[in-house]
């Protein structure tokens, strides 16, 4: 069941969403930039999903590529949004390569338990690093692109939109790409059953390397985007509430389909922003209900929506037998 | 020597209560197989019953004692009723999910705590200091005390007795502990497993606001203390060993003594210290120091 790859039609709609941003009003404009950056590191905790694991400290990613960037750019005045992004993505990846491979061997809710202690860890030492602001952190400069500047608000939002929107948009084909590659259905094999996966002659453990180093990586680059949408950093970006943000993405859209995740997290973004609105001091209640509700009627994401129907069709015609239930577990 | 027994003493005091909220978390753990996110909630919904509680018996002119039962009473009539309610009304719908599932969904009543308690208790901090005066003040080795803070470690060694030895010496306990062991040849021998799910969740629930209002009226009660109080427990149940109530106590005895030892030596590394020691029984005994390894099943 390989699907085609759209290539040509998935970069058109990349530009055509970049190009959207010049009739959309101002505040859905920094909506949207933080709608994708968040959708840039949860697509990486999907993709880290898809081997059975899942992190809840890419707090820690984040918050690496947010202090790389901060710590670069006011050291040596770099500002440009496109380096920034890179380093970002650098500082992420070098992380996850360190704590990857030995991560790996866990699994489940230890997998989860680890990553989120590695995640406090950090926080726990940048908040009592009084050289980086403590809990209050910096402050850093407005990006620029490709030497210029902008002094212009709206331009300067549409820029890094613009920017937010193209990394995640080639992000999310590369990750499409990675789903249909033999790596990625190895990565699925993987969460069904390792032992097997072993036996097939894969190493476990390094496909669960790879896709958290992909994970770190992703976390990195949107850690840079938050930097520059909000020009401030502190700790707050490593503690746990804020990785269960991006978990909670993850799990809105499920694991079936890249474009679930942009829907999911524009979906929290305005959830966020309209509650925020009519309903001050509860937002957090209107996401806990709505995460219940999605996790009990759509327990495969936003993603089952368009997805599940698609595979039961090309299931009935192939005449595939189920998967079966009830194994041993 | 002094200073020594001064970290000791205050590591003990640490410790006392989060083995209470530990315990309570274990022991949902050991029977649900659930991480539950949402115990710190129940924690800081302790502290602010309690503090409401303190708040009305010292306005009608009570004395504190009067306060300190009155706590302890109508938190553990709260806590039992809010944990049957979500464990019959809410968690039950999502057994035989995957764990991370559950997780999720723990981490969702803990989005929607966090916000009831800010519509109920508001967002500025609230007190209840009256019943810490109750036990006057001691003197010990040279230092003062507050005699409620000393009186807090026998109390969480009795609650910590009081299920041990009901979990291994009653029959309601080992009916408890066969679930925890083989929850389906429990259910072929004709215990009724949804029935102590409830039982065991409500009393997890029951703990972790005891121990919060156990420790109402050393705090301040304010949004945030939830989130704090469950990375706390995390840390002491993962190194003692999800699950076992022997772990929670050694685990919530070496996160005291740590954050104790790291206040008083080295006020930066406070938070740093404990994320490292668990990182560290991670690392080499993933399954925590009290769990025995278990076969794989495949």
């Amino acid at each position: 069941m390989k699907k085609e790859l759209h290539l040509p039609v998935m970069i058109g709609l990349v530009a055509a969403a970049t190009l959207f941003g010049r009739v959309l009003p101002t505040w859905t404009l920094s909506l949207a930039t933080i709608a994708a950056s968040n959708a840039l590191i949860a697509l990486g905790i999907v993709v880290l999903a898809r081997t059975g694991n899942v992190s809840f400290g890419q707090g820690l990613f984040f918050a690496a590529g947010g202090y790389g960037v901060a710590l670069i750019a006011n050291a040596w005045g770099l500002t440009d949004a496109v380096a920034q992004v890179v380093i970002g993505a650098a500082c992420g990846g070098l992380l996850g390569l360190v704590i990857g491979p030995l991560i790996a061997r866990y699994s489940g809710i230890f997998f989860g338990m680890l990553t989120l202690a590695l995640s406090m860890v950090f926080y726990g030492a940048l908040v009592k690093s009084t050289a980086l602001g403590g809990s209050d952190g910096f402050n850093v400069g407005r990006p620029s692109l490709f030497g210029m500047s902008f002094t212009d608000p709206r331009e300067a939002d549409f820029m890094l939109y613009a920017v937010s929107v193209i990394v995640t948009g080639f992000a999310g084909i590369a990750a499409t790409i990675l789903f249909k590659s033999e790596f990625g259905l190895a990565s699925l094999a993987v969460r069904e059953n390792n032992l097997r996966v072993e036996y097939l002659g894969i190493s476990a453990n390094r496909v669960i390397s790879i896709n958290f180093v992909i994970a770190a990586v992703f976390a990195g680059a949107s850690g840079a985007f938050a930097l520059m949408a909000q020009r401030h950093i502190d700790p707050q970006f490593a503690y746990w509430t804020t990785s269960g943000e991006f978990v909670f993405i993850a799990v809105l859209a499920g694991n079936q389909s890249v474009a679930a995740v942009f829907v999911a997290s524009m979906a929290l973004e305005l959830v966020r922003s309209f509650s925020n609105l009519y309903l001050p001091n509860t937002w957090q209640l209107v996401l806990g209900v709505f995460l219940l509700g999605v996790i009990l009627f759509l327990p495969g994401g936003i993603g089952s929506l368009w997805i599940g129907k698609r595979r039961k069709r090309s299931t009935l015609a192939t005449k595939e037998p189920l998967a079966e239930k009830g194994a041993a577990p | 020597m002094n200073f020594f027994l001064t970290i000791v003493l205050d590591g003990l005091i640490q410790a006392s209560w989060l083995f209470i909220v530990a315990l309570g978390l274990t022991l949902v753990f050991g029977v649900l197989k659930i991480l539950n996110i949402a115990h710190g909630s129940f924690y800081a919904l302790g502290a602010y019953i309690a503090a409401t509680a303190v708040t009305m018996v010292a306005a009608r002119g009570l004395p504190p004692a009067v306060g300190f039962v009155a706590m302890l009473l109508s938190v553990a009539l709260i806590a039992s009723a809010v944990g049957l309610l979500l464990e019959r009304g809410l968690l039950k719908m999502f057994y035989g999910r995957d764990e991370v599932v559950l997780l999720l969904v723990t981490y969702a009543v803990f989005l929607i705590l966090e916000d009831v308690t800010k519509l109920i208790w508001g967002v500025n901090p609230i007190y209840a200091t009256q019943p810490y005066e109750l036990f006057g003040n001691l003197e010990f080795a040279g230092l003062y005390y507050v005699g409620y803070d000393l009186v807090l470690i026998p109390i969480s060694a009795a609650i910590g007795f009081a299920i041990w030895f009901g979990l291994n010496r009653t029959v309601i306990g080992k009916i408890v502990l066969a679930v925890i062991h083989n929850e389906e040849m429990s259910v072929s021998m004709g215990v009724r497993v949804n029935r102590v799910y409830a039982i065991a969740f409500a009393f997890g629930v029951l703990l972790a606001a005891l121990a919060g209002a156990l420790s109402a009226p050393k705090i301040s009660m304010q949004p945030g203390l939830s989130s704090d109080v469950i990375i706390l427990s995390f840390a002491i149940v993962v190194i003692g060993g999800l699950g076992s109530v022997e772990g929670a106590a050694v685990g919530a005895l070496l996160v005291g003594l740590a954050r104790a030892a790291s206040v008083h030596l080295m006020p930066q590394a406070e938070l740093f210290m404990i994320y490292l020691i668990m990182a560290a029984v991670l690392m080499f005994r993933p399954e925590g120091l009290f769990k025995r390894e278990t076969a794989r099943r495949i």
